[in-house]
């Protein structure tokens, strides 16, 4: 139930406080969002969606320093295996 | 998808559990809060890899699981009454209350319909004036957002045909009971990411220092669920005890704080009584008095409860605060299947015994994700 899906803002409908939405694109298919809980998102931006709400922002700079950190570990373990 | 495909990458997954087994040097025992978690981590195989590193308990967070049999009774009745539309999402349909399912009441006539969002059984309210709809309200923090949304939103439009029927249940003192129960055997946890998004990390300080217990803020990819591990698992060999947060890219550290201003205009926090748990102190939400128009329970009455006798051959509560795993019931994958569940833990997505059910240890196809991906 608490699943959230990452979707890409495509486009802002409304900036309204309460019925704020956007067009939220995911794998290539569109839905509109609301948008009250995230009303600082920006077009191109990432964001979770739960039960029609987007309830965070991604922060893709995190996200990418994640892999990267991961990406050099993998590499140390590649090299001990040898 | 972007940020899902990454978190799956099976060499990613196979170095972190390389980690994770260099760094443990006994079996340590976390649970993971969130049912989403439990299956990931059993579909996924990690349960299976780590055996004998790191025994993971199931935790309770399955909001359907754990929402009381007189709430579901109540919207059954809600469901029959004329003039009454109920609204709620897939996953509740086919619990049992205490005598069926909304999926039964619904076959003799009952009004039900599925929506995906909260706001949608509002547009539902607007379209139909003549109808009394109701959003039967169930999950956690995550979800609690939306439909405190849904009640600004009926507000604003002025709408007097759209209720809620709250069940929503919180997280954080359902950790805590688990934590005071004698048995308790968890030495540390893995926090349900997707509540954090709203509530944040720094709430559980108080919690980690009280119980000396680590709480890692995880998400629900392998890679996430590695992460949160080895996390907890450093934590426990050092002996140190703290909150982290490895979900950083979905989870801020305060929370999201207009998420957060809207649920506390709309909610206040209620003792609440968790199925298989008992009562739970401020376990719950309720609608604040100001919005009481919007309460289902307010504006049906609502009947007395009978008293509940629960299914003697289930055992969800003990599945539910970790003391047993799905198997160890009698009736698991006998008595008890998705097809005739017994207990809420077998029909929802998120329950354990479904989980248990579908990517059972040893399940050959099912145990793919890590083990059998080739480089
Ligand atoms: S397997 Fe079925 S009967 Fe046993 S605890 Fe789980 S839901 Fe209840």
């Amino acid at each position: 139930m608490c699943l959230a899906v990452p979707g890409k803002i495509v486009r802002w409908l409304d900036h309204d406080p309460t019925f704020g939405r956007a067009e939220v694109e995911f794998a290539g298919i569109r839905r509109i969002c609301h948008m009250a809980c995230v009303p600082d998102a920006a077009e191109g931006d990432y964001v979770l969606v739960h039960a029609g709400i987007a309830i965070t922002q991604i922060d893709a700079v995190e996200a990418q320093r994640v892999l990267e950190d991961l990406a050099i570990l993998n590499d140390v373990d590649e090299e001990h295996a040898l | 998808m972007k940020y899902v495909d990454e978190y799956r990458d099976p060499r990613l997954a196979r170095s972190l559990l390389h980690e994770i087994r260099q760094t443990a040097t006994q079996c340590w025992v976390l649970m993971e809060v969130c049912g989403g978690q439990t299956h990931g981590l059993l579909k996924s195989g990690i349960i299976q890899e780590l055996e004998g590193v790191v025994e993971l308990i199931h935790g309770p967070g399955c909001p359907v699981c754990v929402t009381p049999a007189e709430a579901i009774d109540f919207a059954q009745e809600l469901a029959l009454r004329p003039g009454v539309l109920l609204t709620t999402f897939g996953d509740m349909l086919r619990v049992p209350g205490s005598r069926e399912s909304l999926l039964t009441v619904r076959a003799r006539g009952g009004n039900v319909r599925l929506v995906y969002s909260p706001l949608d059984a509002v547009e539902l309210a607007r379209q139909n004036p003549s109808q009394q709809v109701v959003f039967f309200a169930v999950g956690f923090e995550t979800t609690a957002p939306a439909t405190a949304l849904s009640v600004l939103q009926a507000a604003q439009l002025g709408l007097d045909n759209f209720s809620l029927l709250v069940a929503h249940v919180r997280v954080q003192p359902a950790m805590e009971a688990i934590l005071q129960s004698a048995e308790c055997r968890v030495q540390g946890f893995l926090a349900a990411g997707h509540v954090c998004t709203i509530s944040g990390v720094t709430s559980y300080e108080e919690l980690s220092a009280r119980y000396g217990v680590p709480i890692v803020v995880t998400g629900f990819e392998p890679v996430d669920l590695l992460l949160g591990i080895q996390d907890c698992v450093a934590q426990l060999e050092s002996g140190t005890a703290s909150v982290s947060n490895q979900y950083q890219r979905n989870v801020r550290d305060a929370g999201n704080r207009h998420a957060m201003h809207i649920m506390s205009d709309v909610y206040a926090t209620a003792d609440r009584p968790w199925r298989g748990l008992g009562t739970i102190p401020s376990g719950g939400l309720v609608l604040r008095p100001e919005w009481r128009q919007f309460d289902a329970e307010y504006r049906f009455q609502r009947p007395t409860p009978t008293l509940l006798i629960e299914c003697a051959d289930c055992r969800s509560g003990d599945v539910l605060a970790g003391r047993i795993k799905p198997p160890a019931c009698e009736s698991f994958g006998t008595r008890c299947t998705p097809e005739s569940p017994l207990g809420a833990p077998m029909v929802s997505s998120e329950g354990a015994c479904a989980a248990y059910y579908r990517h059972a240890p040893k399940s050959g196809p099912h145990a793919v994700s890590i083990t059998n991906t080739g480089r």
